[in-house]
């Protein structure tokens, strides 16, 4: 068993790295995906594993993009002029003024969602079940709403981050940098969150989503366990915004940083169509959901947010379970699961 | 811009009675919305969206050359179909299931119904002129448009009917049976099945109102449904489910924030300001009751 698992994880990281050779022409797709999977992934650890639905994680991600993008910006030149002066830019910078501030820029989008993520739990945590959705979709869309009117992050005009250095003339560069950036990323918290599934943190949020009321009763201070679950989430998904943004090049407050939209709904969308509650759920559900998604832009053109509003009713009504609850319904076994024959014959009958 | 406020009174005497005005509307969609989540604990984000899809009926009235004022009456007949397709399309597989699935499952229907309301009417902001002219009050300071008035005349009287439709007829008080108890009322012989399309088509057809409404008052356009849905939501937590005077009055309330909001703010934080007013709702309705917990205890 654990032979097969090296195998598979050497596999896909060799896949992974290949990937934007054997594919040249989708390398913007496939950096677009591993962001997804990070945000399906995180999403997850809160929206499965927690039982906490949150609409709102797409703060931390358009947070993530603002702030990435206004460090590697305010670093070396006057914000404010910057944006100002909207496409025409009279600064630019230098490789290592880019990388520098991509970097630090990162940082950034990581630490500051996190510590936002800290500081807002203890008050919306406290809200159960739908309460809890509505206030983080208010709270995703009013971040939008307020960014859109902030004159020094350009308003409405938007912002355009930093455009890749010309010193280095390669015309792959760019779309390598972004793609191995985000595969990085992707490979990270893959590892960070399958460490979580093994540690007595993954059980502790399973309790939460189960009972929260008895497991407060059995002594696990919930409140506390809820915070690091959020703060986790927002580590993450401001670090996926910060690769967007990079990525992108061009940022407005409702269409690409504060999206509830279609980022925010995107990644509850994926984790439930893989399979709330699992760690491969949301990776399988990801990959699906970008390659019907691209298709439903490419070949349908005008209708693809009707097939995707389509898509949302038939996954919600008849796949809640996503395809690795299918599975697990079908096939117990390989789950790990010990069945027990007779127990599923008297419940088929019962049926 | 912020100390004017306090400079001038007669601004304040605007900004409220416009807010009262357009609040008595907001409780009327928040009244549908109470109706649904009361009798079949779904909550619906795609409420904002049949209510533009309201609007945009009274629109194309107003383009074929009907006055708009009567897509008050046609707007709702439409809409209780539309509701009632709804609801035996979709909605009836969320009913039992967890709220989550509803709200996912409308938020997708939200999306389908503004893409085709796009492709249908156009992504202009449109407005349907009723020329009923405004009314001067304090020596011309102060303006109302009588289709403000109207608007909110006309939706006090929906509600008085639908109350009393409530309260007297054979449907409502099957409604008002499911409502208590589901099941008890499918074993004394209501079709809970019906009672629900029925209670989503009332819904729609009071959004339908509204959304006339707002036709001819505000403007339309065809992404700015979920505002809507929120400011419903909002007045339905603070009002509690079933209470229909709560419901006017913080429906009245939240209209004069809105207003004021726009005032001392701008315009472009608006809509900031009435998601914002939601979290912070909830997160004050979150502190009162983990209050009462402790105090249990």
């Amino acid at each position: 068993m654990k032979q097969k698992d090296l195998i598979l994880y050497v596999g896909l990281i060799i896949l992974g790295l290949a990937a934007p050779y054997i594919f040249p022409a989708f390398k913007v797709q496939l950096t677009i995906l591993c962001v997804l999977i990070v945000l399906a992934m995180t999403w997850n650890l809160q929206g499965g594993e927690m039982g906490y639905n949150s609409f709102g994680n797409i703060l931390f991600y358009g947070l993530g993009m603002y702030l990435c993008a206004s460090v590697q910006v305010g670093m070396f030149f006057p914000l404010a002029e910057w944006t100002e002066s909207g496409g025409e830019k009279t600064f630019e910078h230098t490789t290592t003024q880019f990388f520098q501030g991509m970097g630090f820029g990162l940082l950034v989008a990581a630490i500051i969602p996190t510590i936002v993520a800290g500081l807002i739990g203890y008050a919306i945590l406290g809200l159960r079940g739908h309460y809890f959705a509505i206030c983080t979709l208010g709270l995703g869309i009013a971040a939008g709403e307020i960014a859109g009117g902030i004159e020094i992050i350009g308003a409405g005009q938007g912002f355009t981050t930093p455009p890749f250095p010309k010193d280095i003339v390669d015309p792959e560069a760019r779309g390598k940098f972004f793609y191995f950036l985000s595969f990085i990323m992707l490979i990270a918290t893959f590892i960070f969150v399958k460490w979580i599934y093994g540690s007595r943190f993954k059980l502790i949020l399973n309790a939460i989503r189960d009972n929260e009321d008895k497991a407060e009763a059995m002594g696990i201070q919930t409140m506390k366990y809820k915070i690091v679950g959020w703060m986790v989430s927002a580590f993450f998904c401001g670090l996926a915004g910060g690769i967007m943004g990079g990525l992108i090049g061009y940022i407005d407050s409702t269409d690409v940083a504060f999206d509830g939209r279609e980022m925010g709904v995107f990644m509850v969308l994926m984790a439930i169509l893989g399979g709330k509650g699992t760690l491969w759920g949301p990776v399988i559900g990801a990959t699906l959901f970008h390659f019907l998604k691209e298709g439903f832009w490419t070949f349908i053109l005008g209708w693809q947010y009707v097939a995707l509003g389509v898509l949302i009713v038939v996954i919600v009504i008849y796949f809640p379970e996503g395809l690795m609850g299918w599975l697990r319904e079908k096939y117990p076994e390989r789950f790990g699961e010990v069945v027990d024959e007779k127990d599923r014959k008297a419940q088929v009958e019962l049926k | 811009m912020d100390f004017l406020i306090f400079q001038a009174p007669i601004l304040m005497v605007q900004a409220s009675l416009d807010g009262i005005l357009l609040g008595i509307l907001f409780a009327l969609i928040a009244y549908g919305m109470a109706l649904q989540w009361g009798v079949m604990n779904i909550i619906n984000i795609a409420q904002g969206d049949l209510v533009i899809l309201g609007g945009y009926i009274a629109y194309s009235m107003y383009l074929a050359g009907i006055h708009p004022g009567w897509g008050v009456i046609v707007s709702p007949i439409i809409m209780y179909f539309v509701g009632w397709g709804l609801y035996k399309l979709v909605i009836n597989k969320v009913v039992d299931r967890d709220l989550f699935i509803s709200i996912l499952a409308t938020f997708g229907i939200a999306i389908v119904f503004q893409q085709l309301m796009n492709f249908i009417f156009g992504a202009d902001v449109v407005v349907a002129q009723s020329e009923y002219g405004t009314t001067m009050l304090f020596d011309n300071s102060v303006t109302l448009p009588n289709s403000k008035i109207f608007s909110a005349f006309i939706s006090l009287l929906y509600a008085v009917i639908l109350v009393i439709y409530m309260k007297k007829s054979k449907l409502g008080r099957a409604i008002r049976a499911t409502a208590q108890n589901a099941r008890a009322a499918k074993i004394l012989g209501v079709d809970t099945e019906k009672v629900y399309a029925a209670t989503f088509g009332i819904n729609a057809a009071l959004c339908g109102v509204a959304g006339a409404l707002i036709a001819i008052t505000f403007t339309l356009h065809p992404y700015v449904g979920l505002p809507y849905t929120v400011r419903s939501f909002m007045i339905v937590i603070v009002a509690g489910l079933g209470n229909l005077p709560a419901v006017a009055l913080s429906g009245m309330g939240l209209g004069v924030f809105e207003e004021f909001a726009d005032y001392i703010l701008g315009t472009e934080f608006r809509i900031g300001s009435v998601f914002m007013l939601l979290v912070l709702i909830l997160v004050y309705r979150r502190f009162k009751l983990s209050r009462k917990r402790e105090y249990l205890k």
